[in-house]
């Protein structure tokens, strides 16, 4: 069929050629260019660059509070979905909107909102701060924000999965003699770990490279909650261009990692439960 | 164990499903429940396996009410049409699933599974996944898994539904004989007649959430109780008439119907089987209608000729043995008698 | 949805369907209703009038708010225009190669939205390599608004392909090969026969695409050199209101997208249904013609 297509339906060159020089123009040319730039270093420098103390604190707060923010997704976004599929309630359609509101929502205004919110005259800050929880201007208000930027792809990768679980699989676990809850663990939970894999890593892949809402919450405390993108822009700003581009290379080379897993986890997934 | 459904009714929104059923199934044995689908055979079934509450009536198992009981501890065995089988296990641990929430000894586990893996002949295959198997095996491992924890009763919902039409004929068979050899009480569900007539002890048609009539395959067969099992067994010829004083008239043709003495006349319809029709070459004093061949079906068992009688203005099919095809040399366009060896008449106001 | 034929063996009991359904309505609350609500309080905290003064009596802000209508409609149509390409390319079309442009088309999505603006200070910065030549020529680009939108574009750049090639593979070549046999060309089959077919689609993947080039915040940051009144997009405004201490002026242009984002929800979620109604009625024409 595919020969016929390209024999009978018109604009295969046309669309294909637009396809790549425009993908290769403003994605691959630039991002190859970042690479060539992080080359033209020394390695002495570039490992300097990469490996000062400023910078090896922002990774590890940024892989940290990612992972964070990723497992309480995972929890949080498989609560929300199940309840979501399974259950009816007053209002479910809006609460079902809402939940994509982290995607269309501006990280700026996300990172403004929750800055004002946890601060001790904020609505959630008054009652946080007495218990002694400061979530504004610290590692916590990091993780919350990504949270709330990653909240989305949980709920909204496992949504399709529960909703596919056959009655009769469930039904016939019962018929087995299985409790609800050994259902509910057994049978269910082990067909949802190919989508809640997922679902932490493309949580885990947006909170990497989020700034826009951390910048605002954080503090930007060198050392202690500075995240690297945080770290590219203060290197910029210092025009120390070379050393920016070599931690990009870093956060760069982790992201693409993070993709390559997701999408080998993906394929193997679909061989074994086809 | 015996099985005994006892005035149940269901319904679901407007639906009703299931009105006033009754049904007994004898220990040990294996019944079909065959119907139409909306028929409701897989509403009862569903209840006798308490995957479905009935709106009244009650479910026994022996002597014990279990109405009410939950699934899980019931012990049945329930074979879905789609197999239902858990994709993330192996075939081993689908098989072992049931005993492992009974928390036996993993040793037991061990054995039982072996021996059900041989049972259904796929104990190569222990370490596969659903999503490797063809579609008879994979339900071959559903009724291993159904089995293993050596359930009270087996039920199966459309068992061979899915399968096609070679698998299906095998897997009816190996039913039967596996049937013979563990003894365990069944009851399943087709709506393929023949798939009932050939495997189970006794048949239960059901048709609009009632049952229509019980009994083994050949007393369904020879004495169909109204014209909707009649109808629904197929190969039949259909007229319309009426009877009056003891007679059914059907056009210029005429039956005895000794049960209708009255001189007022009652609709009536006449059932006469394909091959309890005859065709003739010529008349022989016998009641006969005349026809012309319009088609003959020869590739098969039987040939099958459908004749067109111009004085009802209706088409008649009839099946004809392939010594008797050959004798008569029929050909379209030939003129034909056709006779009947037996008619059934229900008058009217016994259909339902 | 789920439909309520819940039978014993697949129903949770009660009590743990209101626990469940109670926390989860926490998490929603806490996470995404009260920051929004949260939003429009703040900006409109002090009445309407003080809202539209902080928002009309500041040309900053104007300038913000002008700026982002300019880059964000450049960045949507050149990524509508190259999404209609992929998605015929790669929908249509079997050639070498063809999982692996896929799997680029969504390479922008891991990259870090100030990586995303860093690559192109690296290409026509003044120390970039174009650098030289683009002073030489007098043209700007970063720091200008030509560089705004090349990040917004990058940053932008999978939504209208990846929401239009699932659709268009779900839809099939049967339409176009029966029109290309009727003697269509080229633009009346994509006029007539594709567009009808993926608008709805297509304005999906157009709303989401918009939502992001208005909302984007790290790789305009690196780009834009923070000229204000040049080239402070309306989420840079918001910062440096926020830098600046003036915080009702930050919730007040911050209430502006927020709205945006409840805008593309209502349209989003019209969408959906109206996609699931369409998918549930020719589920039932099948069904009728398979069962006369």
């Amino acid at each position: 069929m595919n020969d016929v297509n390209r024999r009978v339906l018109p604009g295969f060159r046309l669309s294909l050629g637009y396809t790549l020089a425009y993908l290769g123009v403003l994605v691959l040319v630039p991002l190859v260019a970042c690479f060539l730039k992080a080359a033209t270093l020394p390695f002495d420098r570039f490992w300097a660059a990469v490996s000062t103390d400023r910078a090896v604190a922002a990774y590890e707060l940024t892989v940290g509070a990612s992972l964070v923010s990723a497992a309480i997704n995972v929890v949080v976004g498989l609560l929300v979905a199940w309840v979501l599929v399974r259950y009816e309630f007053p209002m479910k359609r809006v609460v079902d909107s809402l939940v994509d509101l982290p995607f269309a929502l501006p990280t700026a205004v996300a990172g403004l909102v929750y800055s004002s919110l946890y601060v001790q005259s904020g609505w959630l800050g008054r009652f946080l701060v007495p218990l002694g929880i400061q979530a504004a201007y610290s590692r916590l208000a990091i993780v919350l924000v990504l949270v709330f930027v990653g909240f989305p792809f949980v709920v909204r990768t496992l949504e399709p999965v529960l909703e596919r679980i056959d009655a009769d699989v469930e039904e016939a676990a019962a018929c087995l003699g299985a409790s609800r809850l050994q259902t509910v663990t057994r049978v269910i939970f082990p067909s949802l770990y190919p989508a809640l894999v997922t679902g932490f890593a493309l949580s885990f892949a947006r909170a990497l490279g989020e700034y826009g809402s951390v910048v605002f919450v954080s503090g930007n405390m060198p050392f202690k909650t500075e995240i690297a993108p945080v770290l590219i822009v203060a290197r910029l700003e210092e025009f120390a261009y070379a050393e920016a581009t070599a931690i990009a290379v870093v956060l760069l080379v982790i992201s693409f990692a993070v993709l390559v897993v997701v999408n080998l986890l993906e394929r193997w997934s679909k061989r074994v439960y086809a | 164990m015996s099985i005994t459904v006892k005035q149940v009714s269901k319904s679901f929104g407007s639906f009703r499903a299931l009105e006033h059923v009754s049904l007994e199934v004898a220990g040990g044995s294996l019944v079909a429940l065959l119907g139409p689908s909306g028929s409701g055979k897989t509403t009862l079934l569903r209840i006798i396996a308490g995957l479905e509450v009935p709106d009244a009536g009650t479910v026994l198992y022996q002597d014990e009410d279990v109405t009410e009981a939950a699934v899980k501890d019931r012990n049945v065995g329930f074979v879905f049409q789609h197999y239902a089988l858990f994709r993330h296990m192996t075939v081993f641990e689908n098989v072992a699933f049931g005993l492992r929430v009974r928390r036996w000894p993993r040793k037991r586990v061990k054995e039982r599974v072996g021996e059900l893996l041989r049972l259904i002949q796929l104990d190569g295959l222990a370490g596969s996944y659903p999503s490797q198997l063809s579609g008879g095996q994979r339900q071959r491992v559903a009724l291993a898994r159904a089995l293993a924890p050596e359930p009270k009763v087996l039920l199966l919902d459309e068992p061979f539904g899915a399968l096609d039409a070679k698998v299906r004929q095998d897997l009816r068979q190996w039913l039967r004989r596996l049937h013979d050899e563990i003894h365990v009480t069944s009851v399943f569900v087709t709506h393929d007649q023949e798939e009932a007539f050939e495997v189970a002890d006794r048949v239960v048609i059901m048709n609009h959430g009632h049952v229509e009539q019980t009994g083994t395959p050949r007393e369904i067969f020879e004495r169909p109780a109204n014209p909707f099992v009649m109808d629904f067994l197929g190969n039949v010829n259909v007229f319309h008439g009426h009877v009056v004083r003891g007679r059914m008239k059907v056009g210029s043709f005429e039956v005895d119907y000794p049960a209708h003495p009255h001189d007022e006349p009652r609709p009536a319809t006449a059932f006469v089987r394909s091959h309890e029709l005859e065709l003739l070459a010529k008349r022989n004093g016998r009641p006969s209608l005349e026809g012309k061949v319009v088609h003959v079906s020869p590739a098969g068992p039987v040939v099958r000729a459908r004749v067109f009688a111009a004085d009802f203005g209706v088409v008649l099919n009839v099946d004809v043995t392939r010594d008797r095809y050959a004798e008569l040399g029929l050909e379209v366009g030939d003129t034909v008698y056709v006779a009947a060896r037996d008619v059934r008449v229900y008058v009217q106001d016994y259909i339902i | 949805m789920s439909t309520p034929d819940h039978t014993n063996s697949r129903s949770d009991p009660r009590w743990v369907r209101i626990t469940l359904v109670t926390a989860a309505l926490g998490v929603v609350g806490v996470l995404i209703v009260i920051p929004l609500v949260d939003v429009f309080v703040e900006a409109f905290g002090r009445g309407f009038g003080a809202y539209w003064r902080t928002l009309t009596a500041d040309e900053d802000t104007l300038a913000a708010i002008r700026l982002t209508m300019t880059v964000a409609p450049i960045a949507v149509v050149t990524n509508l225009i190259f999404g209609i390409a992929a998605a015929w390319a790669i929908s249509r079309f079997r050639f070498p190669g063809r999982t692996l442009l896929t799997a680029l088309i969504d390479l922008p999505f891991s990259v870090s939205p100030v990586v995303a603006g860093l690559i192109f200070v690296l290409i026509f910065g003044l120390q970039g390599y174009l650098g030289p030549w683009l002073r030489a020529h007098d043209w700007r680009i970063i720091f200008a608004t030509p560089g705004l939108v090349l990040a917004t574009t990058f940053v932008t750049f999978p939504f209208v392909a990846r929401e239009l090639i699932p659709v268009m593979e779900a839809i099939g070549a049967d339409e176009e090969i029966a029109a290309v046999s009727l003697g269509a060309s080229g633009w009346q089959l994509f006029r007539r026969v594709t567009l009808p077919n993926i608008k709805w689609g297509l304005v999906y993947g157009l709303i989401l695409c918009n939502a992001r080039a208005m909302g984007e915040f790290g790789a305009v940051y690196v780009v834009s050199g923070h000229i204000t009144g040049r080239t402070d997009t309306m989420p840079l405004r918001v910062e440096k209101l926020f830098q600046e201490y003036n915080t009702p002026g930050a919730f007040a242009v911050a209430s502006l997208l927020a709205s945006l984002a409840l805008v593309t929800l209502a349209v989003k979620t019209a969408l959906e249904w109206k996609t699931r109604r369409d998918l549930a009625e020719a589920a039932r024409l099948r069904s009728e013609g398979e069962e006369p």
